[in-house]
């Protein structure tokens, strides 16, 4: 059994309206140093095999076709088999 | 000339679509299950509004996969005409029938209440009962129209008059005021650049009758009926 851990955030240059408002909030609360904050999707994801890089594969195809909207977002992962 | 109205599980302007065309156009119309591969028979179908799938993940992602979309597809690779309107617009985006994506709302709140929107183009099976620079007062209902594509993508759809709809002021400026969601250049309704796919966030079968506040949304319906050679009584 493998563990895979998925990130999906938007793509530089694509206006993120609830990372504007939680950095206005934050700055609002006295946190002066948060220059940019960015909000995204954090997945953890089990699956069947062994070969790191065929899971990858396997979740590439996933990420493209239904996790992640590749017109407006990025995704990376971490795999542990 | 027969409609098709797609039932996706959490649709819920399903039967305000099937009303408008039963009822105020006179028009044969069926509804079609998400689960059904088999959409021979219909001229037009509709992918109304609502919350399919509980919008998870992002508005129309899990519905692009119900069997029902493979069939949409070929129908509209075929030339059949399809509308879709809200989360069906969202729906369409996602099954990649339409370019583009939908962010939520630049202001992060649900909106529901009237915009106006104007016609951009009269090229389209859609609007060529209106004229261009008309104005109309439909209403809007969501929380994800914030429309984005990128900019190259952009300029060829204004090459081919893909922008059907933008938001505007009542008389027709398209200004950052009238923008209620902030898609990218008030954009409020595209097509495909064969024009049989049309996408839009306001809903037309909310405003087909005087009695609840407008009928400017029977222009798009009206357009559809005379581009199959069905014309309604003024």
């Amino acid at each position: 059994m493998a563990k895979a851990r998925v990130y999906i955030t938007l793509k530089q240059g694509i206006l993120d309206p609830q990372g504007k408002t939680l950095l206005r909030a934050l700055k609002s609360m006295g946190y002066d140093e948060v220059e940019d904050l960015r909000v995204g999707k954090y997945m953890e994801i089990a699956l069947e095999g062994d070969d790191a890089a065929a899971i990858e594969k396997r979740l590439s195809e996933m990420c493209e076709s239904l996790l992640a909207n590749p017109i407006i977002e990025d995704y990376r992962m971490e795999v542990e088999a | 000339m027969r409609f098709g109205v797609v039932v996706f599980p959490g649709s819920n302007c399903d039967h305000d679509c099937h009303y408008v065309i039963s009822t105020v156009l006179g028009q044969p119309v069926d509804y079609v299950w998400h689960g059904s591969t088999d959409v021979a028979g219909f001229d037009c179908l509709v992918l109304p509004g609502g919350f399919s799938y509980g919008d998870y993940l992002r508005s129309g992602a899990v519905a692009r996969f119900s069997p029902v979309m493979k069939a949409v597809e070929k129908f509209a690779a075929s030339g059949g005409l399809v509308i879709g309107i809200c989360n069906g617009f969202q729906i369409l985006l996602e099954a990649g029938l339409l370019p583009g994506a939908m962010m939520r709302n630049a202001g992060l709140k649900f909106i529901c209440r009237f915009v106006d929107i104007r016609v951009e183009t009269t090229g389209t099976p859609w609007t060529n009962d209106a004229q261009v620079g008309q104005v109309l007062h439909i209403p809007i209902a969501h929380n994800e129209g914030n429309y984005q594509v990128p900019p190259d993508e952009l300029e060829q759809m204004k090459k081919n008059g893909q922008i059907v709809f933008r938001y505007s002021t009542p008389g027709g400026e398209v200004t950052d005021e009238s923008n209620p969601n902030g898609a990218t250049e008030g954009i409020a309704g595209i097509c495909n650049s064969e024009g049989n796919v049309l996408g839009l966030m306001p809903h037309p079968e909310r405003a087909s009758e005087d009695a609840i506040g407008s009928s400017d949304g029977l222009v798009i319906w009206r357009s559809v009926l005379s581009h199959c050679g069905v014309e309604l009584p003024a």
